[in-house]
C-alpha cells in the first residue's frame, strides 16, 4: 500500500497523549460539558488505537470496533447532554462540584 | 382393713387442698376443725391399722396404680407397711395431731390461718407418701414435697424479708443433697433395673459382693439425700436459720418428722448400707462428727430456738452414729422417742414465745417455773430426757446407742468415747436452758399461761417422753437381729452416769453458781472459742466466702453480659470501618474519577512488577 507510512508507535504514542489529556481535562474541569468533551477525546483516542492497530495487521476488526465506538459516543453524548440540561435546570450551574448531595 | 391405708395420706391431702382453694374464706372454727380433725382422722387410722398389725405382724404391700410406664420402668404408686412404716406413721399422724392442735392456740391471732393448715396439712400428706412408699421414686415424690412444704413453712412469714431467706436457704441447701440422691436413683435403676424398695434390696444381695464398689457409690449418693434432709455435716446450715418459721412448725418439720426423713431412708435401704462398709463407716464418722459440733454450738447459743436447733442437729447425729454402726432398731428408736421430747421441747419454747410476746433470748426470760407451771414441767421433762437422765425415753434409746457403738470392732470404743462426750454436752446445754429460763429472777412477765390447746398436747408428749422408753417398736422383722452381747458392766455403769455429771455441771455453773467460769470464758482463748462455736464452728461463714459472694460475684458479672463484648466489638470495628468509608463517599465526580485513575495507576504499576514481559 502507497502513501503515507506512519510507524505503529507513533500512533500509539499520539492515543496514548490523546488519552491523558482526556482524562487530566476529566479530573480537573468542573464545567459538565467540558467533561463530556474530554470523555469524547478520550473515547476517540481509543478508537484512533484500534484503527492504527487494524491497519498494521491488516485486520478489519480494527475498523469494525472503530464504528461501535462512534455508536457509543453518539449515544453517550445524547444521554450526556440530557444530563446536562437537567443540572442546568436543578442546580442553575453547569459546575458539577455543586452537584454532590450524594456525598456519604 | 390394712387396705385402707390409702386413706391415711388421702384424708389431710384432701383437707389441705380444701383448705387452698377456699383460701380461707372458711369460718376459723371450721379452719381449725378441719386441719387438726384430718390428721386426728389419720392418726387414729394409723393406731387402727396399728392394732391389725400387731395382730398379724406380716409386712403389708398395697399397689393403687402404675404412675407411668416408659419401658420397663413402671413404678407403681404403691404403699409397703411393715413395723418401720407402722412405727414412721405413728410418730407423724400422732405428734402430728398434737402438734397441730397445739397449732390452733399459737397461730390464733395470726392472719393466714388457713394458709398455715393448709401448708401443715400438705406436709403431713407428703411425709406419710415418703414413709409409706413402696418404691424409691414414689419416696423421692414424698421426699420432695415435705422440702416445699418446709420452704413454705419457714417462709411463713415472708412480709419478713429475712424470714425469705431463710426458708430459700433451706431449700437450697437440701436440694444440694436431693441432687445426690436423685444420682443415687438413677445410679441404682441403671445396675438393678427397679425401684422397687424390697426387690432392689433383693436383687442387689445377688448381684454384688460385700465392699463392692457401685452400693458404696449408690449408698454414698442417698446418704447425700439424708445428710442434706436431715441436716448433718456438711449441709447442717440450714436447720438453724429455718426456725424463722412458726414454732410449732419447728416442732412438726424441724424436729420431730422431716428432718428424721434421712434417718428413715437409710434405715429403709439398710440392705444396700450392709454391702458397703464403707460407706456405714462415713455414716458413723459424719454422725459422730455432727452431733458433737452441734453439741458444743448449743452450748453457746442465746436463743432458746436456735440452742433447740443445734440439739435436734446434734441428736440426729446420734442416730447417725446408731445407723453407722448397725444399731438400726436403736437408731429408730432414738428417732422416736427423740420425736416425742423434741416435740415437746419445741412446743413448751413456743408457749413461752406466744405467752412472752415472741421473746427468744434465753437471757431475757427467768423465773418462768411458777408463772408457767406446765410449760415448766415440760421443759424439765424434755430436757430429762434430752439429756437421757436414767428413766426417762431418751435413756433408753441412747444408752442402747451408745453400747451398740461401743460393740462395734475396732473404732467402736472411740465412737462411744465421742457419744459420751456429747451426752455430757447435751446435758448441760439442756439443764442450762432450764436454769436460765426458769429458776433466777424474772426478766419479763409473761401476758397470760397457756390455754388448754397448748397445755393438752405438751401434757401428753410428757407423757410419752417419760414412758416412750417403754414401748417396743416392731420392727425386728425389718432389721437384721443385734448380735445381743453385753459390754462390760463398767461401760454401761459410765453410760448412765455421764448425763447425771452434765446435770450437776450445769447446775453448779448456772444454777447455784459455785463454779465459777467467768475466768475461763473471759480469757482469751476463751473468748476465742465462745465466738467460735456461738457462729457454729464458722461452718456459715466459710460457706458465705466460699460459694455464696462468688456465686454473687458471679451473677454481678454475668449481669452485664461479658459475650456480648464480642459481638459488641464486631459491631464497633463495622461502625468505624464505615465511618472511614463513607468520608470517602464525597459526592465529587472529579474526586471519584481521580481515585479511579489513581488505583488503576497503581494497579498496572503492581501487575508490571510482578510480570514485565508482558509489556
Amino acid at each position: 500500500m502507497e502513501g503515507l507510512n506512519v510507524p505503529l508507535n507513533h500512533i500509539l504514542l499520539v492515543s496514548s497523549l490523546l488519552f491523558a489529556i482526556g482524562m487530566l481535562g476529566l479530573m480537573i474541569r468542573r464545567n459538565i460539558i467540558f467533561i463530556l468533551m474530554s470523555l469524547e477525546v478520550m473515547l476517540n483516542s481509543a478508537a484512533l488505537a484500534f484503527v492504527a492497530a487494524g491497519a498494521h495487521w491488516g485486520q478489519p476488526d480494527g475498523q469494525v470496533v472503530f464504528m461501535l465506538i462512534l455508536t457509543v459516543a453518539a449515544a453517550e453524548v445524547a444521554v450526556g447532554l440530557g444530563l446536562v440540561l437537567q443540572v442546568q435546570k436543578r442546580f442553575k450551574t453547569l459546575d458539577m462540584d455543586h452537584a454532590n448531595r450524594m456525598r456519604g | 382393713m390394712l387396705e385402707l391405708i390409702w386413706l391415711i395420706p388421702l384424708i389431710p391431702l384432701c383437707s389441705s387442698l380444701l383448705l387452698m382453694l377456699t383460701a380461707g374464706r372458711l369460718p376459723r372454727l371450721l379452719i381449725g376443725y378441719l386441719g387438726v380433725g384430718s390428721v386426728g382422722i389419720a392418726a387414729l387410722l394409723t393406731l387402727a391399722a396399728g392394732i391389725h398389725f400387731m395382730a398379724n405382724p406380716e409386712p403389708f404391700e398395697l399397689t393403687l396404680w402404675t404412675w407411668m410406664q416408659v419401658g420397663n420402668f413402671a413404678p407403681g404408686v404403691a404403699f409397703y407397711f411393715d413395723g418401720l412404716t407402722l412405727v414412721m406413721m405413728s410418730v407423724i399422724t400422732g405428734v402430728g395431731f398434737l402438734i397441730h392442735l397445739f397449732s390452733t392456740e399459737f397461730m390464733e391471732k395470726d392472719t393466714s390461718y388457713a394458709r398455715y393448715f393448709a401448708y401443715l396439712n400438705m406436709f403431713v400428706a407428703a411425709m406419710l407418701i415418703l414413709v409409706m412408699a413402696d418404691n424409691l421414686l414414689l419416696l423421692y415424690l414424698g421426699w420432695e414435697g415435705v422440702g416445699v412444704c418446709s420452704y413454705l413453712l419457714v417462709g411463713f412469714w415472708f412480709q419478713n424479708s429475712a424470714n425469705g431467706q431463710a426458708a430459700r436457704k433451706a431449700f437450697i441447701v437440701t436440694r444440694i443433697g436431693d441432687t445426690a440422691m436423685a444420682l443415687g436413683l438413677f445410679l441404682l435403676f441403671t445396675e438393678l433395673g427397679t425401684l422397687d424398695i424390697q426387690g432392689m434390696v433383693a436383687m442387689a444381695n445377688e448381684t454384688w459382693q460385700v465392699g463392692d464398689s457401685i452400693p458404696l457409690i449408690a449408698c454414698l449418693l442417698l446418704l447425700g439425700g439424708a445428710v442434706g434432709k436431715s441436716a448433718q455435716l456438711p449441709l447442717h446450715t440450714w436447720l438453724p436459720d429455718a426456725m424463722a418459721g412458726p414454732t410449732p412448725v419447728s416442732a412438726l418439720i424441724h424436729a420431730a418428722t422431716m428432718v428424721t426423713a434421712g434417718v428413715y431412708l437409710i434405715a429403709r435401704t439398710h440392705g444396700l448400707f450392709l454391702l458397703a462398709p464403707t460407706a456405714m463407716m462415713v455414716v458413723a464418722i459424719i454422725g459422730i462428727a455432727t452431733s458433737l459440733m452441734a453439741a458444743f454450738t448449743a452450748l453457746m447459743q442465746s436463743d432458746i430456738k436456735r440452742i433447740l436447733a443445734y440439739s435436734t442437729i446434734s441428736q440426729i447425729g446420734y442416730m447417725f452414729l446408731a445407723l453407722g454402726v448397725g444399731a438400726w432398731t436403736a437408731g429408730i428408736f432414738h428417732l422416736m422417742t427423740h420425736a416425742f421430747f423434741k416435740a415437746l421441747l419445741f412446743l413448751g419454747s413456743g408457749a413461752i414465745i406466744h405467752c412472752l410476746h415472741h421473746e427468744h433470748n434465753i437471757f431475757k426470760m427467768g423465773g418462768l417455773r411458777r408463772k408457767m407451771p406446765v410449760t415448766f414441767w415440760s421443759f424439765m421433762i424434755g430436757s430429762a430426757a434430752l439429756a437421757a437422765l436414767p428413766m426417762t425415753s431418751g435413756f433408753f434409746s441412747k444408752d442402747q446407742i451408745l453400747l451398740e457403738a461401743y460393740q462395734l470392732p475396732g473404732m467402736g470404743p472411740w465412737l462411744w468415747l465421742g457419744g459420751l462426750l456429747g451426752a455430757l454436752l447435751t446435758a448441760i446445754y439442756s439443764f442450762r436452758l432450764v436454769f436460765v429460763v426458769f429458776f433466777g429472777k424474772a426478766n419479763t412477765e409473761p401476758d397470760r399461761d397457756t390455754g388448754w390447746r397448748m397445755a393438752v398436747p405438751l401434757t401428753v408428749l410428757c407423757a410419752l417422753s417419760l414412758i416412750g422408753g417403754y414401748f417396743i417398736i416392731p420392727v425386728e422383722a425389718v432389721f437384721p437381729a443385734a448380735s445381743g452381747e453385753h459390754p462390760a458392766h463398767w461401760v454401761e455403769y459410765v453410760s448412765i452416769s455421764v448425763p447425771l455429771i452434765g446435770l450437776l455441771l450445769a447446775y453448779l455453773i448456772f444454777h447455784s453458781r459455785q463454779l465459777r467460769v467467768d475466768g475461763l470464758v473471759g480469757s482469751r482463748v476463751g473468748q476465742l472459742l465462745r465466738r467460735f462455736w456461738f457462729s457454729g464452728w464458722g461452718i456459715d461463714w466459710l460457706y458465705d466466702r466460699l460459694f455464696v459472694r462468688p456465686y454473687y460475684e458471679l451473677s454481678g458479672m454475668l449481669k452485664s453480659e461479658p459475650v456480648d463484648v464480642i459481638y459488641g466489638l464486631i459491631v464497633a470495628i463495622n461502625q468505624t470501618l464505615n465511618q472511614w468509608l463513607s468520608e470517602a463517599q464525597t459526592g465529587r465526580m472529579r474526586w471519584y474519577i481521580a481515585s479511579m485513575v489513581f488505583g488503576l495507576v497503581v494497579l498496572i504499576s503492581l501487575a508490571l512488577q510482578i510480570s514485565p514481559e508482558v509489556l
